[in-house]
């Protein structure tokens, strides 16, 4: 597998991280999904990710995807969010998935917008809705929920059915239109 | 017989010409006789409901049959807005503006679960009926409403002008907020009325 030699590489620049490629999905007949992902520590995410798309069997052009999952009361999870990077390589057909942790009460990421300039609208959204700071973001305001909002909606503690921000709009009449 | 020359308006009643007729028809019923058949539709449409609207407007329903076929995407040309779809909190500053830009007499049409309740989207952006920020007249049932039902939506705003006229929609405050139901032989869908609910019930697999 293409991607094996790209985790190679990162272990070998970066042995004192202990990159251990794991499964992302991983069936109940033992088999997994074949797809690998590595735990990063937020303080040296930046250079990773730079070496990840520079480095000659790495060559991540490509950011797919930049979410978060929230994982309060996940069953044996011992960090609360989880900052995951979808990253491909276009020259080399392989793709490897990124993940840094972060917990509360100051959920704190560096931006990687300067290595993946197409992370900016996504690290927003995961702003937006979890609540995790990017630092070095160029433009950090909300993208989805609207101005008045104060939570972060897509956290696991916050109620379904909001907490009444969906009633307590003021109506629009002709005077203040 | 009252037939004129160069269609002069006649003074037994018959009309001669459709401009004729229609002054005749206003003559004798109001201006509001006008009102009901021209009734230009705002389609603020955000989801399925949307889709389901266009069908109408389409020719297999063909609103046209009820002078409603002008669908302005433009608030200060038209008079009935129909709500077809869910609105979240942050359309909901757009849906009353727009309600505002809207010319009196104007009328609203809450069409389908969404609008009407919030549907099943039970969640924190999601306006639960957009009545408490608009006037609504009419709601039309349904997920979404099936054609025959909008059709017998528009019929009852046409009522509403005949028989209410411009009072109707200066005077209103929360709207008239009539329910329609859907004409004899039209499903409402799964989940609606006795019948479904008895399939529910004698089908486990349901």
């Amino acid at each position: 597998m293409a991607v094996a030699e790209a985790i190679a590489a990162l272990q070998e620049r970066f042995p004192e991280l202990g990159l251990a490629p794991q499964p992302l999905v991983r069936y109940a007949d033992g088999r997994d999904s074949g797809q690998l992902w590595v735990r990063v520590p937020a303080d040296r995410l930046l250079e990773v990710a730079r070496f990840a798309r520079d480095d000659e069997r790495c060559r991540f052009e490509q950011l797919c995807d930049l979410t978060c999952v929230d994982y309060l009361n996940y069953p044996d999870a011992a960090d609360r969010f989880g900052v995951v990077y979808s990253l491909l390589s276009l020259s080399q057909r392989h793709r490897l998935w990124l993940k840094v942790f972060v917990n509360d009460p100051e959920p704190v990421v560096p931006s990687v917008t300067r290595i993946w300039k197409g992370a900016e609208w996504p690290e927003r959204e995961v702003f937006d809705l979890f609540g995790i700071r990017f630092e070095g973001h160029p433009d950090l305001r909300r993208i989805l929920c609207p101005e008045g909002i104060e939570d972060h909606p897509l956290r696991k503690d916050y109620p379904l059915r909001g907490r009444g921000e969906r009633e307590a709009f003021v109506p629009i009449d002709r005077e203040t239109a | 017989m009252g037939l004129t020359e160069q269609g002069a308006p006649a003074r037994s009643g018959i009309a001669t010409t459709r401009l004729d007729y229609a002054l005749d028809m206003i003559h004798r019923h109001g201006i509001n006789w006008a009102r009901k058949h021209s009734l230009w539709p705002m389609p603020f449409a955000t989801a399925c409901c949307g889709i389901e609207f266009m069908a109408v407007a389409a020719s297999r329903y063909d609103l046209a049959r009820f002078g409603a076929e002008a669908c302005r995407f433009s608030p200060r040309q038209s008079d009935l807005m129909i709500v077809a779809g869910r609105v979240v909190m942050k359309m909901l500053p757009v849906l009353q503006r727009i309600y505002t830009q809207m010319c009196e007499p104007k009328w609203v049409i809450s069409m389908g679960a969404c609008a009407s309740t919030g549907g099943v989207f039970d969640t924190y952006a999601v306006v639960q009926g957009i009545d408490q920020f608009v006037p609504v007249d009419v709601y039309l049932p349904g997920c979404p409403p099936r054609p025959e039902t909008i059709l017998e939506g528009l019929m009852a705003i046409q009522r509403i002008v005949r028989e209410e006229g411009v009072r109707s929609s200066s005077e209103r405050g929360h709207g008239l907020q009539m329910v329609i139901e859907p004409p004899p032989g039209v499903e409402m869908g799964p989940g609606f009325g006795e019948r479904s609910l008895g399939d529910r019930a004698s089908n486990p697999v349901l």
